[in-house]
C-alpha cells in the first residue's frame, strides 16, 4: 500500500520507539534501559508485571513495543504477554536466560513476536523495531484489501465516502510507520487472494469475517479479545494472531467508519446509543439488549475508535480459551473470524486461513449464524461486514435456536447471500423476541468461558433482532446453501441439520446479529445490500 | 603521566586476566561499552545492583536449604534468577555453578544443592573481589586525571 500519507508518521523511525521493558531483575532492567536508550528508542522500565499492565492500560497507545521477562514474581512472563496481546495487541518480545525449545516454543505459542536469550546483545535490541513495523505493514496491508473491498461495495446507505474513508483508513492503519515496501511474505492475513492456502496466509474470506465479526458480538466489542474470538469462532487452523490481527484491523475499520457516519451525522438514533461509552462497544454491533432496531439504516459498523478492547481480561488470561474448542469446522465467520484466541496452539496450524475449513460449528444456541460456514474463499473481511440493510429491522437474524453445529465438514461454504433472496425476509420480523434473538445469537458456547458471554450477548441481541432473513447469496457465497433454509430457520437456526443451510444463513444471520445497528450497513459482497438493522445494542458480553 | 599510563596497563591486565580465568564474559565488555561520558559511572552502578541482588538470593537459598523439608521449586526459582543476574554482568563463574545447581534442583538432590551452594557462594565472592578491585584500580587512574575507557 503505499499510502504515503501518515497521520503521524515518525519520521526518524524507529528512534523513538516506544518501549515498556519489564523484568524483575534490577541489574537487566538497568542494562536494558541503557541499552535500548543508546539505540535511540524511549525506554519505560518496571519491574512488576502488574504495574507493566497498568502502564500499559492507562496509555492505551503509549506504547509500540513490550519486552518482558518470562519469569517474574508477581505474574508469569506468558500470562502477561498474552494479556498484553488481548487487550492491546501490541509486539511482545520475551526474554530469558533460559533457552530451552520448549520455553521458547511457549512463548511464541502464546504469541510473542520473538524470544531473546539472556545476556542479551545491542544489535538485538536494535532491531526490535522491526517487529512494530511488520505488524503495521499487516495491518495495513488487511485493510487496505479490506478496503478495497469497500470501495466496490459501497455501503448503500449512504456512506459515499467510503474512498475517502478507505484512503483514511488505510493512512490511518499505517499512520505510525512508514511504510516500506514491505515484503509481504510472511503473515497471515491475505484478504486478496483467497484462493491462495498459502501457508501463514489467513484469508478471511466473507465466512470466515463472518464468523469474526459474530464472535465480536457475542463477546462484546468492548470486552473483546483475540483470544475469546479465536475460541468462539472455533476455526481451528486460525491462529490467536491471526485473530488478533485481523481485530485490530476491523477496529481500525469501525473506526472509520464511525467517522464516517459521524460526519454523515446518520439519523439514526440509534447510533451507538446503547454503545458502552467504551469504544469499542461500537464495533457496529450495538447490542442494546432492549432496543429494538429501528429501521435506522445502519450506515456503518460503528466503530467507536474502531478498535475492539477487550474489556479488562487482565486477569482473565483467557483461561478458558477454548482450546481446541474449534471442533469441527471452522465457522465462518461472518465478518471477522477471530482467529485469536483460540488456543494458540489449535490455531497455530491454521495459520493460513483459506477458509477451507469445514465450518466450525459455532455451536449456538441461538441462531447464531452459522457463521461457521466454511469461508470458501477467501473472505476480505471487509466485505463481508458490508452489509447494507436494506430493511430497517431490528430483528436479529434468528439463526436459530440451534444453531450450534454447522458441521460443514470441509465444505467450503460461501456465503452466499442471495440478493435474490428477499430481504424482505430479513426484513424486520418482529417475530423474533428477545427470547428467540437470545437463543440464536446465543452460540453454544463451545468454552465454557464463552457460555456466559454468548447468554449475554444473545440476550442482549435479542433485541437487536435481527430477522433471519433469508441469506441469499449476496456477497456471501455460500456453497451448496439451501437459501430456503433461512426461512425456516427464521425461528431459529436450525441445528445442526442446518449445514448447508446454516452456512448461508448462519452467516446471514450472523451477520445480522453483528450488524444490528441502524447504523451498520452491511454490503454484502455482490454489492447487494440488505438493510439490515442490526441493532445489537450491547452485546453485554459476560466477563470476559 | 608516567604513572597513569602504567596504572592504564596494568588495569588492561588485570581485565584480561579477569577473562582468562573465566570469571567474566563477553557480557562486561557489552556493559563497558554500553558507558560513556554522559553517564560514567554506568558499569560500577549495574554491578553494585547486581552485588546486592546476589546477596539477596543467595540470603534466600541459604534459607531455603536450610528448611527441614527443602522446597525444591521454590529453591530453584531462586536459582534461575541468580543465573539471570549473574548472565547480566557477565559473572561467567556464577552463571555455571548456577547450571548444575539447577540440575540438583531438579533431582531433587539436597547434597548436591548444598554443594552448589556452597560453590555459588565461593565463586561469588571471588567474583566481587576481583570486581572490588578493578573498580579500584579505574577509580585510582580517574583521580589521576587519566582515563579509563575503551
Amino acid at each position: 500500500m503505499d499510502n504515503g500519507c501518515f497521520s503521524s508518521p515518525r519520521r526518524d523511525f524507529p528512534a523513538g520507539l516506544r518501549v515498556l521493558v519489564v523484568d524483575d531483575d534490577p541489574t537487566w532492567l538497568k542494562i536494558l534501559e541503557k541499552m535500548l536508550k543508546k539505540c535511540n528508542y524511549e525506554v519505560t522500565t518496571c519491574c512488576l508485571a502488574r504495574h507493566a499492565l497498568n502502564l500499559l492500560r492507562e496509555r492505551k497507545d503509549g506504547y509500540d513495543i513490550v519486552i518482558s521477562d518470562v519469569n517474574m514474581p508477581d505474574m508469569d512472563g506468558f500470562k502477561l504477554l498474552e494479556l498484553v496481546g488481548l487487550e492491546m495487541d501490541l509486539p511482545v518480545i520475551m526474554m530469558s536466560v533460559d533457552g530451552e525449545t520448549s520455553r521458547v516454543m511457549k512463548g511464541v505459542q502464546h504469541g510473542a513476536c520473538d524470544y531473546l536469550l539472556k545476556p542479551i546483545r545491542m544489535k538485538e535490541l536494535r532491531n526490535i523495531w522491526q517487529h512494530v513495523f511488520r505488524k503495521r505493514i499487516h495491518e495495513a496491508r488487511e485493510f487496505e484489501s479490506f478496503e478495497s473491498f469497500e470501495n466496490i461495495h459501497l455501503m448503500r446507505n449512504g456512506s459515499e465516502q467510503s474512498d475517502d474513508g478507505n484512503l483514511f483508513a488505510v493512512e490511518d492503519v499505517t499512520s505510525t510507520k512508514k511504510r516500506k515496501d514491505a515484503d509481504n511474505k510472511h503473515y497471515d492475513k491475505e484478504c486478496l487472494d483467497p484462493s491462495s492456502t498459502k501457508k501463514a496466509r489467513v484469508v478471511w474470506s466473507v465466512d470466515l469475517h463472518q464468523k469474526f465479526v459474530k464472535a465480536v458480538n457475542q463477546i462484546g466489542f468492548d470486552k473483546v479479545g483475540p483470544k475469546k474470538i479465536l475460541d468462539l469462532m472455533n476455526v481451528p487452523w486460525l491462529t490467536r494472531e491471526n485473530v488478533a490481527s485481523h481485530l485490530q484491523k476491523y477496529r481500525l475499520y469501525l473506526s472509520r467508519i464511525q467517522k464516517e457516519n459521524d460526519q454523515r451525522s446518520s439519523s439514526s438514533g440509534m447510533k451507538h446509543s446503547d454503545f458502552p461509552s467504551k469504544d469499542l462497544a461500537s464495533f457496529g454491533f450495538q447490542n442494546s439488549v432492549n432496543k429494538q432496531q429501528n429501521d435506522v439504516p445502519v450506515d456503518s459498523y460503528n466503530f467507536s475508535d474502531g478498535s475492539l478492547q477487550p474489556k479488562n481480561v487482565e486477569t482473565k488470561s483467557r483461561e478458558g480459551e477454548p482450546k481446541g474448542i474449534i471442533p469441527q469446522s471452522t465457522i465462518a465467520e461472518k465478518g471477522r473470524a477471530l482467529t485469536g484466541n483460540i488456543a494458540d496452539t489449535n490455531m497455530r496450524e491454521g495459520f493460513r486461513v483459506s477458509l477451507n475449513q469445514p465450518f466450525v460449528p459455532l455451536e449456538s444456541e441461538g441462531n447464531r449464524s452459522v457463521f461457521d460456514c466454511s469461508m470458501p474463499t477467501q473472505y476480505s473481511w471487509t466485505e463481508v461486514p458490508h452489509l447494507q440493510l436494506k430493511e430497517d429491522h431490528k430483528s436479529l437474524v434468528n439463526l436459530g435456536d440451534n444453531f450450534s453445529q454447522l458441521p460443514l465438514q470441509g465444505k467450503q461454504h460461501h456465503i452466499q447471500v442471495d440478493q435474490s433472496q428477499s430481504i424482505a425476509s430479513i426484513s424486520s420480523t418482529p417475530s423474533i423476541t428477545d427470547e428467540e434473538v437470545a437463543a440464536c445469537i446465543e452460540p453454544k458456547p463451545l468454552f465454557a468461558d464463552y457460555k456466559n458471554d454468548y447468554a449475554t450477548s444473545v440476550c442482549s441481541i435479542g433485541n437487536a433482532v435481527v430477522d433471519t432473513f433469508p441469506i441469499q447469496p449476496g456477497s456471501l457465497v455460500m456453497n451448496d446453501q439451501s437459501s430456503e433454509p433461512i426461512s425456516t430457520t427464521n425461528s431459529g437456526l436450525k441445528t445442526q441439520g442446518y449445514n448447508n443451510l446454516s452456512s448461508t444463513s448462519d452467516l446471514e444471520i450472523y451477520q445480522r446479529n453483528l450488524l444490528l445497528d441502524e447504523d451498520l450497513h452491511f454490503y454484502w459482497l455482490q454489492g447487494e445490500s440488505y438493510n439490515m438493522n442490526f441493532g445489537l445494542q450491547n452485546i453485554g458480553m459476560s466477563e470476559y | 603521566m608516567d604513572g597513569i599510563v602504567e596504572l592504564q596497563r596494568q588495569l588492561i591486565d588485570y581485565t584480561a586476566s579477569l577473562f582468562h580465568e573465566g570469571f567474566l564474559d563477553e557480557q562486561f565488555n557489552q556493559l563497558q561499552q554500553l558507558e560513556d561520558e554522559n553517564n560514567p559511572g554506568f558499569v560500577v552502578e549495574v554491578v553494585t545492583l547486581f552485588f546486592e541482588d546476589a546477596d539477596r538470593l543467595l540470603n534466600e537459598l541459604t534459607k531455603a536449604l536450610g528448611q527441614p523439608s527443602v522446597d525444591f521449586k521454590s529453591l530453584d526459582a531462586h536459582v534461575h534468577q541468580l543465573k539471570g543476574s549473574s548472565s547480566s554482568i557477565g559473572a561467567h563463574r556464577i552463571h555455571r555453578v548456577c547450571i548444575s545447581f539447577r540440575n540438583s534442583c531438579e533431582e531433587q538432590n539436597v547434597e548436591g544443592c548444598l554443594k552448589n551452594l556452597q560453590q555459588v557462594k565461593h565463586e561469588y565472592s571471588l567474583v566481587k573481589d576481583r570486581l572490588e578491585t578493578l573498580f579500584r584500580m579505574e577509580q585510582q587512574i580517574l583521580n589521576a586525571g587519566g582515563s579509563v575507557r575503551r
